[in-house]
């Protein structure tokens, strides 16, 4: 049961990560300036590397469960299907404007940030392992996205306004944050009280919050209707599509390697 | 976008000791220029600190005055170390 908890919970940072990574990766190539190009392929590529070690773990946490069954990271994540992805809704989401794009990552990477700075402290050596690697990452994916909000939300008419419409559009999608599923459970982290999650999710609110006041954009209403799902395999119809790209090769040719 | 200004960038590795110019980006700001030169130019582990600077505040000689400026220097020997004799009895030049 335990055990079962972990490879869950590992899969939905897994996942996250993984089709974060993925969305973003449609970028490359088409970055705005070769600087900016680069910078946000380097974040996909962050993205990936978690995806990746987190993977492993989960590989072998299923190994040992079910013996025989010859998981790696590779059968996780290309021969799954969509109600299997854990992943957060808001890394399927298409990657809209320039703009649209660094809030998604500017929501998650605070999330990220609020999750591996807890998951340091973890009883579990591989889930510890991974967060204090992935902590630095997703700390400078936080400082790149945050100045990025600020300089679109401050800057023109039309930035503060394409700005003002993701976050719109984004917003009901970061309900899901700190909404534990039942696999969260205590005993990933290290003395988790009973206001484990509402409090990371008071400190990401404070957080993001302040960015956004100082963007000069405008928090939706609170009766907004808040979407959830995607820890438990309930997605968009977003992530079918992405899988059918990502996932093509080994669906078609198995055990394909080049 | 093509009107943000030019920056030079110059990093320090883990070994060394001075800063060395490793090339350039266009960014807004200084920030920007920074972080552009993080992701640009150390993703390979290749430094520790970075220097970004306009290029518009670097000053540089110009390639007709080489002969002026740099041949005048051929001939004085007398400007090295090398070309006086210590004696002996001095240690630890």
């Amino acid at each position: 049961m335990e055990d079962t908890n972990i490879y869950e919970y590992t899969l939905m940072l897994a996942d996250s990560s993984l089709i974060m990574g993925q969305r973003l990766s449609e970028w490359t190539g088409h970055g705005p300036i070769l600087e900016f190009d680069i910078a946000i392929t380097n974040i996909a590529l962050d993205e990936i590397g978690q995806a990746r070690l987190l993977y492993q773990f989960a590989a072998e946490l299923k190994n040992k469960q079910e013996p025989g069954s010859k998981a790696t990271e590779d059968t996780i994540a290309f021969l799954r299907d969509a109600w299997d992805f854990k992943n957060l809704q808001i890394s399927e989401l298409p990657n809209g404007d320039w703009g649209q794009s660094v809030l998604k990552i500017f929501f998650l990477a605070h999330w990220q940030r609020q999750m591996y700075g807890k998951l340091i402290y973890s009883p579990i050596k591989n889930l510890s392992d991974v967060a204090e690697k992935a902590l630095k990452e997703v700390t400078y994916h936080v400082r790149w996205s945050s100045d990025w909000v600020r300089r679109l939300g401050d800057g023109t008419e039309e930035s503060r306004g394409r700005m003002q419409k993701a976050l719109e559009y984004l917003w009901p999608y970061t309900q899901e944050f700190f909404e534990p599923e039942g696999y969260e459970w205590d005993g990933i982290f290290e003395n988790a009280g009973e206001d484990f999650f509402e409090n990371m999710k008071i400190e990401w609110n404070k957080e993001v919050s302040l960015v956004l006041t100082e963007a000069s954009l405008t928090l939706p209403e609170s009766h907004t209707y808040m979407r959830k799902g995607g820890k438990k395999g309930l997605h968009t119809e977003h992530l079918g599509h992405l899988l059918a790209e990502m996932q093509f090769l080994q669906r078609a040719y198995p055990g394909c390697e080049w | 976008m093509n009107e943000q200004p030019l920056w030079e960038v110059f990093i320090r590795n883990k070994q060394g000791l001075d800063h060395k110019h490793v090339g350039s980006l266009h960014a807004a700001d200084a920030r920007t220029a920074l972080e552009s030169a993080r992701d640009v130019y150390t993703r390979r582990m290749e430094g520790i600190s970075i220097w970004v600077v306009e290029s518009r505040y670097i000053h540089a000689s110009s390639p007709e005055d080489s002969g002026s400026f740099f041949d005048p220097a051929n001939d004085k020997v007398y400007r090295h170390p090398t070309f006086y004799k210590l004696p002996d009895e001095v240690q630890y030049m």
